[in-house]
C-alpha cells in the first residue's frame, strides 16, 4: 500500500510549516479587509517580502533580521497601493492587480544575484520535552518561532477586532464609512494603517517560504499563495480562527499532494499540483451561492470614500 | 426670555460655486425646541455640521453659555456636550445595540456596564432598546432609538436632530415627540431640522427660517399658519396639483397572493401581496421606510422575478419576464435612489435617457445606438419636465436632486406607459420640483395610465392618490378608497407604533 509510506506525525508536521505563509497573509488581508478595502496585491506583498527578506537575511546573515526587512518591505508596497487607492482614489481592484504585476516584476530584478544561494537557517524553538512526546512532539512541538508567533497572532487579531475599542472604530470604518465619517472617525487614517499592517504581514508570510519552508529564492517563488491567502479571507467570512482553520485546511491539501507525489500515486503531477487552486474555487463558489447572507463581507467593502464635507 | 444656550453670529460657509450659508445669526435658548427650517438646499446641514464639528465655518463666530465654541471635530463638540441624532448614515447593520452606542461616545464604559446604561435611559425615556440585537434586524423607528439613546447617553445640552419623523409612523412620532418634550422640561435644549410644517407648529417654541443660505426670519411658529411658513420657506406662493376626475377604466395590472423572499439580507420578504391596479387610478402605497418598499419596486419591475402568473399586466402573465421585457409590454419604473439605480451616475444624460427608453422608443437598431434621435429625446424631457441643466451631454451626478429627479420620472412618463411604478418620487427634491413631478403623474392618470406610488411621505399620497394602502412587515393591507382616510387610520394601517406599549406605560 503505497499510503502506508506517509507517516501521519510528519504529515501534519509538515501541514502547519505549509500553513503559516498563507496564514499569515490571510490574516493581514482579513484586518485590510475588515477596515472595508479589498487589496489584491497580496501576492505582490508577499513577494517583495520573500525577496526582500532573504537579501538582508543573506547579508546580515540574520533571518530575525531579515523578517524585519521582509514586513518592511511589504509595507513599502502597500503604502504605494494606500497612495493610490485612498489618496488619489484609484479603483481597488485594478491597483491591487497593479500591485501584484510589479511585486513580481521587481522583485524578479532586485533577486537576480541571489538565485541559488542558501540564507541562514532559522533554528527551530527547543520547547524540551514537550517535543519527546509520541506523536504530537513530532507533530505540534518540533516547529520555528514563527509557525508559533502567527497563531499567537490571529488570536491577537481577533481580541483586537472583537474587543478593543481600536478594533471596533476599524469594524466600522469597514461597515459603513459614511457613519464612521459622521461620527467624526478619520476614515483614511484608519485604513491606511490597515493596508500597513496587511503588507506587513504578507511581506512575513513571504520571507517564510524564502528563509523557512523553501528555502531558497526563486523568481516568482510564491505561486498564487497570495490568491489562496485572498480566497481564505472569504471562505473564513472574515473571522480569524476560521482563517487558521481555512489555513491549515490548505496546507493539508498542499503537503498531501506532494506527498502523494513522492508516494508515486499514479496521477499526472500537474493534476496534484492544481488540487489547491481548484478547491479554492470550489470552496469560493460554495460560499457564494449563498446569496450574501451568513456571508458576513464587511458593508464598505471596496467601496471609495469621498469626505462629502 | 430665556438664558441663551447658543448663539451663532454671521456664520459664512460657501463651497466653490454655492454659497451654503451666508450671515447666519440666531440664538437657541436654554431648554428650548428650536426649528430650523427650509428647503433642500437652503443650507440647513451646512449650518449643523458647522455647530457639530463636522465643516469649519468660513466666517462667524459660536458661543455656548458665554463661552467661545469652535469645534474642530465632533468629539470636541461632543466632549462640550452637543450631540446629533442623523437622518441618516450613522449606524452600522452587522454591529449590535450596544457597539453602534459606543461607537458615537467619547469615553465608552466597558460593553457590559453601557448594557445595562443603555436598558435603563431607553425606559427611562420610553424608547425601549435590547442592547445585544443587531442593527441591521431593527426598524426605522428602532434604529433612531439607538441614535438618540446614544446621544442621551452623554447627557447633551444641546440635541441637535436631523430630519427625525421622516421614516416613523404617526404614532410613533407622537411618542418621539413626548421623549423631546421631557428631555426639554429637563433643561435639554433642541435643534430640530425638518421641513414637516405641522410638526414643527405642534412641537417648537421658535423657529428659524432659512432659503438659499440666508435666514428669512425667526419666529414663533405657533403664531403662523403652516401655509405662512411654507411661503416663508419657499419664498413664492404655492398651488396644490389639480386632480380632474376622471374615470377608471380596466384593471392593468394585478398582483394575487405574491410572496417573494427579498434578495437583500437585511431586506424584507414580500409576504403575500394582492392588490389591482385599473387604467386611471393612481394608487398609494404608504410604510415606513424597509418595509418591503424597495422589493415591491422591484418585483414590479421585473428586477426580482416571481412566478409568471401571479404578476398580471393587462391579464397577461408577466412575472417571469425581467425589466426590459416588461417595458415592452408598457410597465415602466423608477426606484427611489437615483443615483445608481434610475440613473447612472457618470454617465450623460443622453445615454441615461438610452438605457430605459431604447425599447419603447426604438433607438437603437440591429444593435447600433441612433445617438441623434436619443439625443433629441433627452432634449425633450429636459424641456417637457424643466430639468435644469446646460444640456445633455451633462453627466447624471453633476444634476441637483430635484432635477435629476425630474428627469429620471420625466423619461419613464415620456415612454407613454400603461402603467408607471414610482418609489418616493418627491424624496430630497425641493417644493416646486416636487410639484411638478405630482402633477406629472396626475397628468398621465389622466390619459388613461394606472399609476403606483410608492411613498413614505403621507401628505404626498393623500395629495394624489385615489386609493391607498400601506404596507407593514412585507405585507400589503387592504386597498381602500383614500378619500376620507384621516392620518390616524392610516398610522394604523402601517403597523402602528411597533412594540411601543412599554414607552406608553412610561410616559403615561
Amino acid at each position: 500500500m503505497i499510503l502506508g509510506s506517509i507517516n501521519p506525525a510528519v504529515l501534519m508536521a509538515a501541514l502547519m510549516v505549509a500553513a503559516t505563509p498563507i496564514l499569515l497573509a490571510a490574516i493581514g488581508e482579513l484586518v485590510v479587509e475588515k477596515a472595508g478595502v479589498l487589496n489584491l496585491g497580496v501576492e505582490g506583498m508577499m513577494i517583495m517580502g520573500a525577496c526582500v527578506g532573504f537579501i538582508i537575511a543573506v547579508n546580515t546573515g540574520s533571518p530575525f533580521i531579515g523578517f524585519i526587512g521582509a514586513a518592511l518591505g511589504g509595507i513599502a508596497l502597500s503604502l504605494l497601493f494606500a497612495l493610490l487607492t485612498q489618496a488619489l482614489m484609484t479603483n481597488q481592484v485594478a491597483s491591487g492587480l497593479a500591485l501584484t504585476l510589479f511585486g513580481l516584476g521587481l522583485t524578479a530584478l532586485l533577486g537576480q544575484q541571489y538565485v541559488g544561494i542558501t540564507p541562514p537557517r532559522t533554528p527551530k524553538l527547543d520547547l524540551g520535552p514537550l517535543s519527546d512526546i509520541p506523536f504530537l512532539g513530532r507533530a505540534l512541538f518540533t516547529h520555528d518561532i514563527v509557525v508559533y508567533l502567527t497563531i499567537a497572532l490571529v488570536g491577537a487579531v481577533w481580541w483586537f477586532l472583537k474587543y478593543s475599542r481600536a478594533g471596533m472604530i476599524l469594524r466600522a470604518v469597514g461597515e459603513n464609512h459614511d457613519a464612521a465619517h459622521a461620527l467624526g472617525y478619520h476614515v483614511k487614517r484608519v485604513r491606511v494603517l490597515a493596508i500597513m499592517f496587511g503588507g506587513a504581514c504578507a511581506g512575513l508570510g513571504g520571507a517564510y517560504l524564502s528563509l523557512i519552508r523553501v528555502p531558497q529564492w526563486t523568481e516568482g517563488m510564491t505561486v498564487g499563495a497570495g490568491w489562496i491567502a485572498l480566497a481564505l479571507v472569504v471562505f473564513a467570512s472574515w473571522r480569524p480562527w476560521r482563517a487558521m482553520a481555512g489555513a491549515y485546511l490548505f496546507g493539508g491539501i498542499v503537503v498531501l499532494q506532494l506527498n502523494l507525489q513522492a508516494a508515486g500515486v499514479r496521477i499526472p503531477v500537474e493534476y496534484l499540483s492544481m488540487s489547491p487552486y481548484l478547491i479554492t474555487i470550489l470552496v469560493l463558489v460554495i460560499i457564494s451561492s449563498g446569496k450574501g447572507r451568513g456571508l458576513n463581507a464587511p458593508g464598505s467593502l471596496n467601496k471609495p470614500f469621498h469626505a462629502s464635507s | 426670555m430665556r438664558k441663551s444656550l447658543l448663539r451663532l453670529e454671521g456664520l459664512t460657509k460657501a463651497y466653490p460655486g454655492v454659497v451654503a450659508n451666508d450671515d447666519v445669526s440666531f440664538d437657541i435658548g436654554e431648554g428650548q425646541i428650536h426649528a430650523l427650517l427650509g428647503e433642500n438646499g437652503a443650507g440647513k446641514s451646512t449650518l449643523v455640521k458647522m455647530i457639530y464639528g463636522l465643516v469649519k465655518p468660513d466666517a462667524g463666530q459660536m458661543t455656548l453659555r458665554d463661552q467661545p465654541f469652535a469645534p474642530a471635530q465632533p468629539s470636541d463638540a461632543r466632549r462640550k456636550g452637543v450631540a446629533m441624532v442623523f437622518q441618516h448614515f450613522s449606524l452600522f447593520d452587522a454591529m449590535d445595540v450596544a457597539e453602534n452606542v459606543a461607537l458615537g461616545m467619547e469615553n465608552p464604559p466597558p460593553l457590559r456596564d453601557l448594557a445595562r446604561r443603555i436598558r435603563d435611559v431607553s425606559e427611562a425615556y420610553g424608547l425601549p432598546l435590547d442592547p445585544t440585537r443587531l442593527v441591521g434586524e431593527l426598524s426605522a423607528g428602532e434604529r433612531q432609538r439607538v441614535e438618540i439613546v446614544r446621544c442621551l447617553l452623554q447627557d447633551p445640552k444641546l440635541l441637535i436632530m436631523d430630519e427625525p419623523t421622516s421614516v416613523l409612523t404617526p404614532q410613533e412620532v407622537d411618542i418621539l415627540f413626548r421623549t423631546l418634550r421631557k428631555l426639554s422640561s429637563e433643561g435639554t435644549a433642541i435643534l430640530y431640522i425638518s421641513h414637516k410644517l405641522e410638526e414643527i407648529r405642534a412641537l417648537c417654541d421658535e423657529a428659524t427660517i432659512l432659503r438659499g443660505g440666508r435666514k428669512i426670519a425667526t419666529c414663533d411658529p405657533r403664531e403662523k399658519s403652516a401655509r405662512e411658513l411654507a411661503e416663508l420657506m419657499v419664498g413664492q406662493v404655492l398651488h396644490p396639483p389639480e386632480r380632474p376626475a376622471r374615470p377608471m377604466g380596466d384593471v392593468v395590472l394585478s398582483v394575487d397572493k405574491l410572496s417573494l423572499h427579498s434578495n437583500n439580507p437585511f431586506g424584507t420578504s414580500l409576504k403575500d401581496i394582492s392588490f389591482s391596479l385599473r387604467a386611471g387610478e393612481v394608487l398609494g402605497i404608504a410604510g415606513v421606510a424597509g418595509n418591503g418598499q424597495d422589493e415591491l419596486l422591484l418585483m414590479l419591475s421585473g428586477e426580482l422575478q416571481a412566478p409568471s402568473a401571479q404578476v398580471r399586466l393587462k391579464g397577461q402573465p408577466v412575472g417571469h419576464l425581467g425589466p426590459n421585457a416588461r417595458r415592452k409590454r408598457g410597465l415602466v419604473s423608477a426606484p427611489e435612489e437615483r443615483l445608481g439605480h434610475a440613473a447612472a451616475p457618470d454617465m450623460s444624460l443622453t445615454s441615461n435617457a438610452l438605457l430605459s427608453a431604447s425599447e419603447r422608443k426604438g433607438l437603437a437598431s440591429r444593435g447600433f445606438i441612433d445617438w441623434p434621435a436619443t439625443e433629441v429625446f433627452a432634449r425633450d424631457i429636459i424641456a417637457r419636465f424643466d430639468v435644469r441643466t446646460p444640456g445633455p451631454h451633462v453627466l447624471a451626478r453633476a444634476l441637483s436632486g430635484g432635477n435629476l429627479q425630474k428627469f429620471v420620472i420625466g423619461r419613464e412618463i415620456e415612454l407613454d406607459p400603461d402603467v408607471i411604478v414610482v418609489n418616493q418620487p418627491t424624496w430630497g427634491v425641493d417644493a416646486a420640483a416636487a410639484a411638478t413631478i405630482r402633477q406629472a403623474l396626475l397628468d398621465l392618470a389622466g390619459k388613461g395610465a394606472g399609476v403606483l406610488v410608492i411613498s413614505q411621505d403621507l401628505d404626498e399620497l393623500l395629495e394624489i392618490a385615489d386609493s391607498f394602502a400601506a404596507l407593514n412587515e412585507g405585507r400589503l393591507t387592504p386597498v381602500r378608497p383614500a378619500r376620507g382616510l384621516d392620518v390616524e387610520e392610516i398610522g394604523l394601517m402601517m403597523g402602528g407604533a411597533h412594540d411601543m406599549h412599554v414607552a406608553q406605560e412610561a410616559s403615561a
